[in-house]
């Protein structure tokens, strides 16, 4: 050995600077496989790599024949490499079963190792290992057995299973567990390649799934979860066990061994959930048995981490596998939504996939997450585009067929994968055969797309159904025949350019069209068809069975008489080929071109679609033939998660029902009328209403049935409010790119919304999309200026996936659903200075929302008092004395300078009142000269005017921004406006909720929307929960319901009537709080402000 | 599970583990075109991928392709789990695992997988349990090694993988845990 280590010292300094070859780096050790591996990667080519292990290999071979085993065990990693690198070491198989059964414990544990990856199952050698595990299974050495059952259950040759089973059975019983969970997988290979094998020992399964060890107990599901696949039936009972098993191990029961990244035992958990889901399925009893847990899992997956979100989407299967339950599902369908959205690509890939799995129980979601999907169409990594369309596929209805089908079509010009390629083209062409009617050409410019891009690879059943669709046609005569006919005018040309490009196939499919049908097109001589098959016959290309085909075709063709020469010399040349079918074909052109009465009876026009054979055949109880997008049909629905729906439960079977039905589009609808009975889709976009098409016109018209709100004090004017609001505001327009995507979405999505419309869990969400906007003014005459200033850039989008959320509610609802006018100044004139403008001039703010967590349409409702207008000269200003009477006793916040120039200096504060926020705005006039048309009237000069608007949150936001515009008119006459912007924290709005424990008890269960968070504790002196608890009280008004141990239970409410329950816990040194609310963002917002509250302290 | 693959970034097989019968023919075809279509993909794709009915779950580290075929009904994210806990188990064997470590004791790898995973599933995923049952088969070849050399004459200067790591151009697979204290050899 010692020239080895020579041979190493001397190659070293070479070596180290040999950077570029990592090979060399490491000097594992004089072995000669350490030789061979630096060898390798000094060699610079292929050839010399084959040369260098030929020589390797037949060293090995030469050694290996020699007594000396001292080196087998080398030798066979070496063979284990060169076999690595592709070149065969056959040789050395059976030396590796020889060390398997005659070297010591270490040589045994290598040349185990080489059978293992040298043979496979069927391999004959493998017989020779029988003896050597029976063995080994006997041996008192615990490593032995270990790798006998470890080689037994990768491979084991499937008749010798009687052979061992009884020594395998008999370690199910071994002290040792890690020997007893070898055995049961072992138990587990047997039952996979052999499952009668181990019929009778189904108890001994039973036995290993009650196993003390959690190890064993988890080995034993993978047979139980094979089991059950192919007989459900028989494993009910274990329901029950199988959720208690999880509902342990979601509940931290397991030894820390277990453990993966402090998430108990996720393969366990993952493995129980598929189970379950198969028990669950088509069964609503045991189905019930289950929910609690699956809820149990779906909210203790609350870490960050990938394998968090294994369970979860394991979880969401399962609760859309097994039979429906409405709170679960819509958990399910939000854990479904937070895939789709995550900006990490993984997951957004199994979100598709997931929706693409519930899309037909639920086109709702799918409606929801529109412009994500979109977006993913567009997606860099074809994997996601491949599955976007996937999805599409299931939500294809009479409407987008074209769309998506154009999408699919697109995709199937840039794909390379062959299977890729014939799953695609098989679905397009099902699809287009589904919808043909409608859109003649189209079906058969796609069906030609399909053809050629599909080339030979496709399922041969396409063109054939493809054929049949055409000869049996459908109802209307004249429409089969412009079938038809379209079909050969698009084929000539095909021919006429250069048809040695397209497949075989399609070519077949036109010479049997142009045979068939290509005399309903008048203008076309038979004989110029004619010469365009016989070129057909001439190319090098053409498949003797294409060839056939074509002879066929010109057979149903030829007339005589001009044609024959082409005819003749046709069926001359093939007449003696060599190629027997094609002689026959050839003769038969030859005899029926001559004789046209034969040629009439043999092969009459149009009798390509009569079988009589078929009704004859189906008369003597033949099985009806199903054609193959049914078949397809058939085969998704037992692949994929139950589709069907589930008796009439829920609503949701209702959904999932319609989509069958499909309506033709309705009309454009106008109607002003929608808002009362739509639908909140938390901000998605409606494309198709109840009413009909919205999509594209929506902006405008939602902008017109915009309504705004009347102040409280007229709620009798409001007839001539509504005669106002039929202005339109300026929009910004949408960029075009946006635009194209909003069109994309709209004709994607068509279709599915009228299935929206009926709400997933039945009830309907308080708020409507739509907000009312109504305006009074009062005064004497008074006009009104909507300034819809709302733009994209306004909008400032705190958070990545937000980000994507908002842009995606701009692109769609343009501005006006998305941030509402709220404030509006109305005016009463004031009586103090007596002078009042006829030309009073309303002005309407809006207010934005800017808020990191949300949808947004938050919406305030403003409702003004009369301003007042104190009189005085004043050049230093105290502010604060200025506040109404009626506020000056509550607490306000400070006083703020909003903006200013020349002539006004506008300043605001917020005044909380018990039922809402009072927002005062101090318009100073700090010029000379009196300004008119404030709002309120005239200003004289350095006086303050008082404006004080009462606002309410409907949707809430972390913040509220109102946006305002004070439009005034100098006393040259002027107009002149300033605009102005506020911001108040949604904490301003929130007030302490006091119930009792039992009430919040029963809010709590009743309350769908929530989130969850762990803050810091407050850690001082005082009893950390207690403190943190009275720091947020202090903070944000809450109210303390009552503490208990490490717990504590919160409530506050929005303004009057919007409750939010919070749930806190200590942790681990952190304080879990768990928000619920009737309003979907208001937890969101709640847990922002009580993040900061604590940072601040 | 089918079939787990270890390719470098040059596209040479570093390991291959096969859970169902092919033929060698067949293995080599997949593999030429497996390491082929998850070489082409870029860094910030898609971990899946479908390829013919399989799902392929594939995760680089460092210069090495970690790639799992598996079925349809089997969970994606578990199995880049099953990559990530592999890579944790070789970590904390060879102490900071590199390219070089897998491909010079390959078989150790081997019997690290074996351990992990047995049939194409997990059979033991605890990190403490797989290596103690692979300490224990090692101490037992230590032993007999030893005793050989001394028999043999012959000093063996490195005899253990990690031997002299003087770290030439190691490139160190990052994983997310930092690894702890390299596992100490046993060294008799």
């Amino acid at each position: 050995m010692s020239d080895v280590v020579e041979k190493t010292l001397t190659a070293l300094p070479s070596l180290l600077s040999l950077d570029s070859h990592p090979g060399s780096a490491k000097l594992s050790s004089t072995s000669k496989l350490g030789n061979l591996i630096r060898g390798i990667t000094e060699l610079t080519s292929k050839h010399e790599e084959e040369k260098l292990i030929q020589h390797e290999l037949l060293a090995i071979k030469e050694q290996v024949s020699s007594p000396n085993t001292t080196m087998m065990k080398e030798l066979m990693v070496r063979s284990i490499y060169c076999e690595m690198l592709g070149y065969e070491a056959s040789f050395s198989y059976i030396h590796a079963i020889k060390l398997a059964q005659q070297g010591t414990v270490l040589e045994k544990r290598v040349g185990y190792l080489a059978v293992s990856l040298f043979l496979n199952e069927s391999h004959e050698l493998l017989l020779l290992l029988v003896n050597t595990v029976l063995k080994d299974l006997q041996s008192t050495n615990l490593i032995e057995v270990c790798m006998a059952l470890t080689v037994v259950s990768q491979m084991f040759p499937k008749d010798m299973i009687p052979a061992i089973l009884p020594l395998v059975e008999e370690k199910l019983n071994h002290p040792k567990e890690i020997i007893r969970r070898k055995a049961v997988l072992a138990l587990y290979k047997f039952y996979l390649i052999a499952p009668n094998q181990v019929q009778h020992i189904h108890n001994k399964f039973r036995k290993a799934l009650c196993d003390k060890d959690p190890g064993v107990m988890t080995a034993s599901l993978h047979i139980y979860l094979q089991m059950i696949q192919e007989n459900p039936e028989a494993y009910k009972d274990l329901t029950p066990s199988f959720v208690t098993i999880l509902k342990q191990v979601v509940g931290g029961k397991l030894p820390m061994d277990f453990n993966y990244h402090t998430v108990p035992a996720p393969w366990l958990q993952i493995q129980l959930l598929r189970i379950l889901s198969l028990l669950g399925k088509n069964d609503q009893s045991t189905s019930e048995v289950m929910y609690e847990v699956l809820d149990e899992s779906l909210q203790r997956a609350e870490m960050n981490h990938n394998i968090t979100y294994a369970i979860l989407y394991e979880c969401v299967k399962c609760i859309y596998t097994i039979h429906p339950k409405s709170d679960l599902l819509e958990k399910a369908a939000k854990c479904i939504g937070n895939f789709v959205l995550s900006p990490k690509i993984n997951l957004k890939y199994l979100g598709l996939k997931a929706l693409t799995y519930v899309v037909q129980q639920d086109p709702k979601l799918a409606l929801q997450h529109q412009m994500t999907i979109i977006e993913c169409l567009d997606h860099p990594d074809l994997i996601i585009k491949r599955e976007t369309l996937e999805l599409l596929f299931r939500i294809t209805n009479g409407q987008n067929v074209t769309v998506i089908v154009e999408k699919m079509l697109e995709f199937l010009c840039i794909s390379e994968d062959d299977h890729t390629t014939i799953d695609l083209v098989g679905k397009v062409a099902e699809l287009a055969e589904k919808y043909p009617l409608k859109y003649n050409e189209w079906f058969i410019e796609t069906m030609n797309t399909v053809f050629s891009l599909g080339g030979d690879m496709m399922q041969p059943d396409i063109p054939n159904s493809f054929l049949k669709l055409l000869s049996e046609g459908f109802d209307s005569v004249e429409e089969d025949r412009k079938l038809r006919l379209f079909a050969v005018n698009s084929y000539i040309p095909l021919l006429r350019g250069e048809p040695g490009k397209l497949p075989q196939r399609f070519l077949q499919v036109i010479s049997w069209v142009l045979g068939e049908y290509s005399h309903l097109r008048e203008d076309l001589e038979p004989a110029e068809v004619l010469s365009l098959l016989a070129k057909l016959l001439d190319m090098k290309n053409s498949s003797s069975e294409t060839k056939s085909w074509v002879l066929m075709a010109m057979t149903k063709l030829c007339k005589g008489g001009a044609d024959a020469s082409v005819t003749q010399e046709v069926s001359e040349t093939y007449s003696s080929s060599l190629d027997t079918v094609l002689r026959q074909r050839a003769h038969e052109l030859q005899y029926l071109s001559q004789d046209p009465e034969l040629r009439a009876r043999v092969l009459p026009r149009g009798s390509c679609g009569n079988f009589a054979f078929v009704s004859e055949a189906l008369a003597a109880g033949a099985a009806p033939y199903k054609p193959p997008h049914q078949r397809q049909e058939e085969l998704d629905q037992s692949k994929a998660l139950s589709l069907e729906p589930y008796g009439l439960s829920l609503p949701i079977s209702m959904s999932s029902c319609s989509i069958t039905d499909r309506q033709s589009p309705t009309l454009l609808s106008m109607s002003s009328g929608l808002s009362g009975d739509t639908l909140k889709l938390d901000g998605i976009k409606r494309v198709w209403g109840r009413e009909g098409y919205l999509a594209q016109r929506e902006p405008v018209e939602e902008a017109a049935q915009v309504e705004v709100p009347s102040p409280i004090q007229s709620p009798g004017r409001q007839g001539e409010g509504d005669s106002l609001h039929s202005q339109t505001p300026t929009q910004t327009p949408t960029p075009e790119p946006e635009q194209e995507k909003q069109q994309l979405a709209s004709s994607l999505f068509v279709g599915l919304a009228s299935q929206s419309s009926v709400s997933l869990m039945g009830k309907s969400e308080p708020m409507p999309q739509r907000f009312r906007r109504k305006a009074k003014g009062q005064g004497l005459g008074s006009s009104f200026i909507a300034n819809e200033q709302i733009s994209s850039s306004l909008i400032s989008p705190p958070s990545a996936v937000d980000n994507l959320l908002c842009n995606n509610l701009l692109d769609s609802n343009n501005a006006s659903e998305l941030a509402e006018q709220t404030s509006q100044l109305s005016q009463s004139l004031t009586t103090a200075n007596g002078t009042c403008h006829a030309e009073a001039e309303l002005t309407e703010s809006d207010t934005k929302g800017c808020n990191p967590a949300l949808r947004r349409d938050n919406c305030v409702v403003a409702a003004g008092p009369g301003p007042h207008n104190d009189p005085g000269r004043l050049t230093e200003v105290c502010l604060d004395s200025y506040l109404p009477a009626e506020l000056s006793g509550l607490s306000h916040s400070e006083i703020a300078p909003l903006c200013a120039n020349q002539s006004l200096n506008l300043s605001a504060c917020h005044v909380q009142k018990e039922d809402s926020l009072i927002l005062v705005v101090f318009i100073m006039n700090s010029s000379e000269s009196a300004i008119q048309q404030i709002p309120a009237g005239e200003v004289t000069s350095y006086s303050v005017a008082v404006g004080q608007y009462s606002l309410t949150v409907k949707r809430p936001a972390v913040h509220v921004e109102v946006v305002g515009t004070v439009s005034y008119q100098l006393p040259a006459g002027t107009s002149q406006s300033l605009q102005f912007s506020y911001k108040v924290p949604l904490t301003s709005f929130i007030r302490p909720f006091v119930v009792s424990t039992e009430e919040y008890g029963t809010m709590w269960l009743s309350f769908s929307h929530d989130t969850k968070q762990n803050l810091t504790l407050i850690n001082d002196n005082q009893e950390p929960l207690t403190a943190t608890l009275n720091a947020l009280k202090k903070k944000l008004q809450l109210h303390v319901v009552e503490v208990i141990g490490m717990e504590g239970i919160v409530a506050c409410r929005l303004l009057q009537d919007l409750p939010c329950l919070m749930h806190c816990r200590v942790n681990a040194g952190w304080l879990a709080v768990w928000l619920r609310s009737p309003v979907p963002d208001l937890p969101d917002c709640l847990i922002y402000h009580c993040q900061r509250a604590l940072q601040s302290l | 599970m089918q079939f787990m693959l270890l390719f470098s970034r040059q596209g040479k097989l570093r390991l291959q583990k096969w859970y169902v019968p092919l033929s060698d023919k067949e293995k080599k075809k997949i593999t030429r075109e497996l390491v082929q279509t998850v070489l082409a993909r870029k860094p910030k794709m898609c971990s899946f991928l479908e390829w013919r009915d399989l799902k392929i779950v594939y995760k680089r580290y460092a210069s090495l392709y970690f790639c799992c075929a598996i079925e349809d009904q089997d969970n994606e994210l578990i199995t880049l789990e099953i990559i990530h806990r592999y890579v944790e188990l070789l970590d904390k064997y060879f102490g900071s695992v590199c390219e070089l470590d897998i491909i010079f004791n390959f078989e150790k790898a081997y019997f690290i997988l074996d351990e992990f995973l047995l049939g194409g599933e997990a059979q033991e995923t605890s990190k403490k349990n797989v290596l103690k049952a692979i300490e224990q088969a090692d101490l037992l070849q230590e032993n007999i090694d030893f005793q050989m050399r001394l028999f043999a004459g012959s000093r063996d200067p490195a005899q253990r993988a990690g031997g002299n790591r003087t770290d030439i151009n190691t490139i160190f697979i990052a994983i997310h845990t930092p690894p702890s204290a390299s596992y100490s050899a046993v060294c008799s």
